[in-house]
């Protein structure tokens, strides 16, 4: 089974049409998904100011850490739910969707910088806890942070946009990264 | 002149015309728009949590009003810097949309109460429960701010 027939076998199942077709509940999803970029992407941001050295340097990263962290948590358990009941309602053209794709790539590369932050640079913590400007690794840690989440924010925005849809005509390098099924082209 | 002719003549406006135009403008803008919006919810969540009591505890909640200060005036004037050509470019649906206007006023209510009272109620000094009160005005404000406003591509 190719992710894609699953995405196809998806959007047959009775939910995913329902909230497809609903009139409230995709709306309603949709906009707690962005309204949720409050918590989770606003206290990613202030954790990285401060990784950064831009913003509460009186703080110490530990603290940061441990009173701010678990709302980031708190608001990635909303986007994920979220996130996965508007792919649920769409499953194969945001599978196919160009855009979903270099969200995916952002959001992959997003959460090997925080596994990486807490398993590696963190390590030494205690040197610079209370440094008004972290050091090198924690300063990119807090940088690649901030550019990877506002890709993901950007991508998530243009998912809705039809510009590289299989549906459309497109160079055959969009086709390809898009994963489209162009039965034309090969006639 | 009626608020409806005014909308109608800022929609054609030189900026209303080239991001409707345009294919790319309005969805570039938009995005810079959830960009601030991101940091904007953190400004005002490092405040509003310590409020509650549970965020930054080691210091006040002056103090933090302080430090955020720059990240909140910056990102709320990034929204506006943005927000202002979105508005250009579909004037007249704003006016007709029930969201825009809910938005609008949960914005000015949001300034006024953020700077006019949140702040200086903080400053002055309140208790535990006036502080909690203060920060959950604050959210429900803002958060149907942000609610209303995405509600308005849906109309």
């Amino acid at each position: 089974m190719t992710l894609l027939s699953f995405c196809e076998w998806l959007a047959e199942t009775e939910w995913s049409i329902a909230l497809h077709e609903s009139f409230y509940m995709y709306p309603l999803i949709e906009s707690t998904h962005v309204v949720a970029l409050f918590l989770f992407a606003g206290t990613i941001a202030m954790v990285d100011l401060r990784l950064l050295g831009f913003a509460f340097r009186d703080v110490p990263v530990s603290e940061i850490n441990a009173r701010i962290l678990p709302w980031t948590v708190a608001g990635a358990f909303v986007m994920v739910l979220t996130g996965v009941l508007l792919f649920y309602a769409i499953p194969v053209r945001t599978y196919q969707s160009l855009w979903f794709r270099f969200k995916v790539v952002f959001l992959l590369v997003a959460a090997f910088n925080v596994w990486r932050f807490h398993r590696r640079v963190q390590k030494n913590r205690v040197v610079w806890d209370s440094d008004e400007r972290p050091p090198r690794s924690a300063r990119v840690s807090g940088a690649v942070s901030l550019s990877m989440w506002a890709g993901v924010i950007v991508f998530g925005r243009m998912i809705a946009y039809n510009w590289f849809d299989c549906d459309r005509p497109q160079s055959d390098f969009v086709y390809w990264l898009s994963g489209c099924i162009v039965e034309l082209a090969d006639a | 002149m009626s608020l409806l002719d005014v909308f109608e003549s800022l929609e054609q406006s030189g900026i209303g015309l080239l991001i409707r135009e345009s294919l790319w403008l309005f969805p570039a803008i938009e995005a810079v728009h959830l960009l601030g919006l991101s940091v904007l919810g953190g400004s005002l969540l490092m405040v509003d949590l310590r409020l509650f009591g549970v965020g930054i505890r080691s210091r006040t909640p002056e103090q933090l009003v302080r430090t955020v200060r720059p990240w909140l005036v910056g990102s709320i004037l990034t929204l506006v810097a943005t927000g202002v050509p979105l508005f250009l470019s579909e004037a007249v649906k704003c006016y007709y949309s029930y969201s825009f206007w809910v938005k609008m006023s949960a914005l000015g209510a949001g300034l006024v109460y953020t700077f006019l009272i949140k702040h200086p109620v903080i400053r002055y000094g309140a208790g535990p429960g006036v502080q909690a009160v203060i920060g959950v005005l604050s959210l429900a404000i803002w958060l149907t701010v942000a609610g209303a406003g995405r509600w308005i591509g849906f109309s």
